[in-house]
């Protein structure tokens, strides 16, 4: 216990938020193993982690460098486009598919992370709501230009168009590879539990580390006064755009891990439109702005939510509406936060074990 | 001619959008927050029509009023009960509710109308017009949409500027506290706006789906969107700048759609808003922001 | 040798002439007061040589380097740092890590090292936590180190722009009313810190304030800047008596 109280808070707080993803995944495949667990549930693992990877991105952008972004979705499904890619056209080529998944795990945080760069490039120039704007127009453009690409392979190599799939020419015993619209199909299953589960502490170290680290000071400093910041020395330039770049990047592994999940891969509103980064920024301030563990724990349950809301049928998501509505009033307005003071689950403890104490 | 007569219905479209984006630059101005909700009223005042005029049978005059009264005490309710009580909150807290009202909204009319789609018949009783020996006709819609837009843009302005209440609201939008210490009610004030906006989504319900016939519980919601991009194109806070930027998007996303291509329509118009934003970064009429050090 | 040379800095907005041929020598080591009524210019000419503003005319010489119109953060890495007229503190951080962001460029580490936390992290946080508590120790903040920043009371958030600034290791330290707002005991205990970080670091400073006593209690020289120039500068005995100053502050 004396050498756990030398170790410093941030290590300390690691050892706890892996030590815990690590037991839950432990319980988890007991319970697979056991039968214990539904198809429903065990279908939810993988986007779990997914989830929880996504809003810890976004928790950089978001919460440690203090810039609205309303278009991680966009960031995600490059990074599921080009793993997809570069697995579905090398499917027949590399012999281990596990080699395999790790390149297009690397190429889709790459891809993704070469686009975040772009968005910081412009960012840059530009402030509060509208860089949320502008983040929120990179999405949908991702997503639509998706929509009319095809890309198609045969002996000749490579060949691309935004025309249709007839444009592309292939030899007979080519195959498309994104077929516009209709996307990727048959992207192979290589995305695991297991694997997901191992990212998404890879990207809570990352994140947590990066806080307390001298780049990570240096981006909570431009957050909370740029202008300060500037007179210090700090590199505002260079800070943002590695924030950006990081969390894109990032975005883009849960994009691999998601599009290599599902046989078919299509960009549509739903998983790649605006909503879906509105969803993710949700997860992001009810988890606490800026807290990692809490982006975690709000994509957790407001991802099974919805699902043990099911028997609620058609008020499923009308009740998600509510509850999203009063808990953000319930957190920020000023009478609720002074009665949460005054009635703080600790106080009421203190006074019932008060209570006990005396009554014994 | 056919480019003509493509740049007539960009401008009819972009007025529509001009009008909704008024009502987001006014409540931005005031309020200071980006109110997601506000495309979703506009469905909302397409139900209400629609359901007035097809399922009860009143007459089109009446369907209308109905719906502008409708969504105004809508909109100062929405205001009432999820806004004011964060006024002190982050923007990002508000934001964040606004999407929650959005979601609401949303799934209120799936459960009401349900998922189908509902053909909202034009009550614009307008003919068109047929010009240049009828290479070019003018529709109906457009011929009442762009002299509407203009009216409106005009009486706001008059309003804006030289009404108590319009001053007032210029008041807020400058210093709320300043404006609280001139004995403007702050909290009247922003009412009134959501009011104004709310309205003015009514309206454009009756423009857009006259135009437009397609009524789902998520109609409003790319609308919406756009408006916003609107606004934020022709500098949000201004009202002759979302008048300007309405329009302009409209334009560019009829060419786009007629001369590039159908699908990439959207994709186009967001990546012109990402362009003049880095050359101007507060918008075409926007005011130049530089915090004192 | 001078520390600072300024020569006919001036700046415009619209049609005022915020600052026009504002001329200082600072040597090397020097106490300097900046004083001037309200809207004289002092804080703009702050923020000239700052780079917040990039002036319209003039040099600015630092320890024989020309840094006109060079960036805040170069002009910072060049060897200025200065504080804040309204606090500019990182509030979300603690009083310690305000201090090793001073440090940023002193000590470094990449961001790789910091993420895989390897030794070249360990090592220099370590450090950088021993030297930001020394600084922290000077403004008897030491006990405050992990407290977050805001919940500082006033006058110990200027006393922690102070630190933070000298983290950075300036050769030439701008303070921008740094007694505002305090009360005379605090005012007495500032004055005391400020000669004594003169002394423990060799810092040549700058400093803007209206408290009279503060400026003639430990200023050596003192500039006084009306509508945008010049009005006296010199010893503050000669500086305080000018009746063109005493004109200028109370008015005809």
């Amino acid at each position: 216990m004396k050498k756990w109280n030398t170790i410093n808070k941030s290590t300390r707080n690691n050892i706890i938020t892996i030590g815990v993803i690590v037991v839950i995944y432990a319980v988890c495949q007991l319970m697979i193993a056991a039968g214990a667990m539904s198809n429903l549930m065990q279908g939810l693992l993988v986007p779990l982690c997914y989830y929880s990877i996504l809003a810890i991105s976004l928790n950089l952008t978001v919460g440690i460098l203090g810039e609205l972004s309303l278009g991680h979705a966009g960031f995600m499904c490059v990074g599921a486009f080009a793993g997809a890619f570069f697995s579905k056209s090398t499917q027949n080529g590399i012999g281990s598919s596990f080699v395999g998944f790790l390149i297009a795990l690397l190429l889709g945080a790459i891809a993704a992370a070469l686009f975040g760069a772009l968005i910081g490039v412009v960012v840059l120039r530009l402030r509060g709501d509208y860089l949320a704007i502008v983040t929120l127009a990179f999405g949908e453009i991702i997503k639509n230009v998706i929509n009319v690409l095809y890309i198609g392979l045969d002996g000749k190599g490579f060949h691309f168009s935004m025309k249709d799939s007839e444009a592309l020419n292939l030899e007979e015993n080519g195959t498309i590879i994104i077929n516009g619209a209709k996307g990727i199909t048959g992207t192979p299953k290589h995305t695991t539990f297991t694997i997901a589960a191992l990212l998404l502490i890879a990207a809570y170290l990352i994140i947590s580390n990066l806080i307390h680290s001298r780049s990570g000071r240096a981006i909570q400093a431009i957050r909370d006064n740029r202008i300060a910041a500037e007179s210090v020395g700090i590199d505002i330039t260079g800070f943002k755009l590695l924030a950006f770049t990081l969390s894109a990047a990032m975005a883009g592994v849960a994009g691999v891990l998601y599009s290599h999940n599902i046989s078919t891969l299509v960009a549509t509103p739903k998983n790649f439109g605006y909503n879906m980064s509105i969803m993710i920024l949700v997860f992001v301030v009810l988890g606490g702005i800026g807290n990692i563990r809490g982006s975690i724990i709000a994509a957790v349950i407001l991802t099974l939510l919805p699902e043990y809301l099911r028997f609620l049928q058609d008020y499923r998501m009308l009740i998600y509406a509510i509850v999203l509505i009063v808990i953000m009033i319930f957190n920020w307005n000023p009478t609720c936060i002074a009665w949460r003071k005054n009635h703080s689950l600790r106080d009421i403890l203190h006074s019932l074990t008060g209570k006990n104490k005396k009554e014994a | 001619m056919s480019f003509i007569s493509y740049l007539i219905k960009g401008i009819s479209l972009g007025s529509v959008y001009s009008i909704i984006a008024l009502g987001y630059t006014m409540v931005y101005g005031i309020a200071k927050m980006l109110n997601f909700a506000h495309g979703d009223v506009i469905m909302v005042g397409g139900y209400v029509i629609f359901t007035v005029m097809s399922m009860i049978g009143l007459n089109p005059f009446v369907a209308v009023l109905l719906s502008i009264i409708l969504c105004t005490l809508l909109g100062i309710t929405i205001e009432r009960v999820a806004y004011k009580p964060l006024r002190s909150a982050s923007s990002l807290a508000v934001l964040i509710t606004a999407i929650g009202v959005s979601y609401l909204l949303q799934n209120l009319a799936l459960l009401i109308f349900g998922a189908d789609t509902k053909s909202f018949t034009s009550i614009i009783a307008v003919p068109a017009l047929k010009l240049a020996d009828g290479r070019l006709t003018i529709s109906g819609e457009t011929l009442v949409t762009i002299p509407l837009c203009i009216l409106i843009m005009v009486l706001l302005t008059v309003f804006v500027k030289r009404s108590k209440t319009g001053r007032s609201m210029q008041a807020v939008s400058e210093d709320k506290a300043a404006a609280v210490l001139m004995g403007i009610n702050v909290n009247k004030t922003i009412a009134i706006t959501f009011a104004i906006g709310s309205s003015l989504a009514a309206v454009a319900s009756v423009l857009m789906f006259s135009a437009y016939p397609s009524l789902t519980s998520t109609s409003g919601s790319m609308p919406g969107i756009k408006a916003f991009v609107a606004a934020v194109f022709g500098g949000i806070g201004s009202i002759p700048g979302a008048m300007l930027g309405g329009i302009l998007l409209g334009v560019i996303e009829i060419l786009g759609r007629a001369y590039i291509s159908s699908q990439l329509a959207d994709a186009i118009v967001f990546l012109i808003l990402i362009i003049v934003l880095l050359v101007k970064p507060t918008g075409i009429l926007g005011k130049k922001i530089q915090e004192k050090v | 040798m001078a520390m600072l040379t300024v020569k006919n800095l001036g700046i415009s907005f619209g049609g005022l002439r915020a600052v026009d041929s504002f001329n200082i020598t600072i040597e090397k080591g020097e106490l300097y007061g900046l004083i001037g009524p309200n809207g004289a210019g002092k804080t703009t000419a702050f923020n000239l040589l700052t780079g917040v503003y990039k002036p319209d005319t003039g040099t600015v010489t630092l320890d024989g380097k020309n840094i006109t119109g060079l960036s805040t953060i170069e002009i910072n890495k060049a060897g200025i740092a200065r504080t804040f007229q309204n606090i500019r503190l990182f509030k979300g951080l603690t009083v310690l890590d305000n201090v090793k962001i001073g440090l940023h460029n002193d000590y470094k580490y990449s961001t790789l090292a910091g993420i895989l936390r390897l030794p070249s992290y360990f090592k220099t946080e370590r450090q950088m936590s021993e030297k930001a508590m020394d600084i922290l120790k000077v403004f008897d903040l030491d006990k405050e180190a992990h407290l977050l920043s805001a919940n500082l009371p006033y006058g110990k958030q200027r006393k922690l722009e102070i630190a933070r600034a000298l983290a950075t290791n300036p050769k030439l330290l701008l303070l921008d009313e740094p007694a505002a707002g305090m009360n005379p005991s605090e005012t007495e205990e500032l004055m005391k810190t400020i000669t004594l970080i003169r002394e423990k670091y060799g810092v040549t400073i700058l400093l803007i304030e209206h408290d009279m006593k503060l400026v003639a209690g430990i200023c050596e020289k003192i500039f006084v800047l009306n509508f945008g120039t010049e009005l006296a500068n010199g010893l503050p005995g000669e500086v305080l008596n000018n009746p063109e100053v005493i004109k200028a502050y109370l008015g005809e």
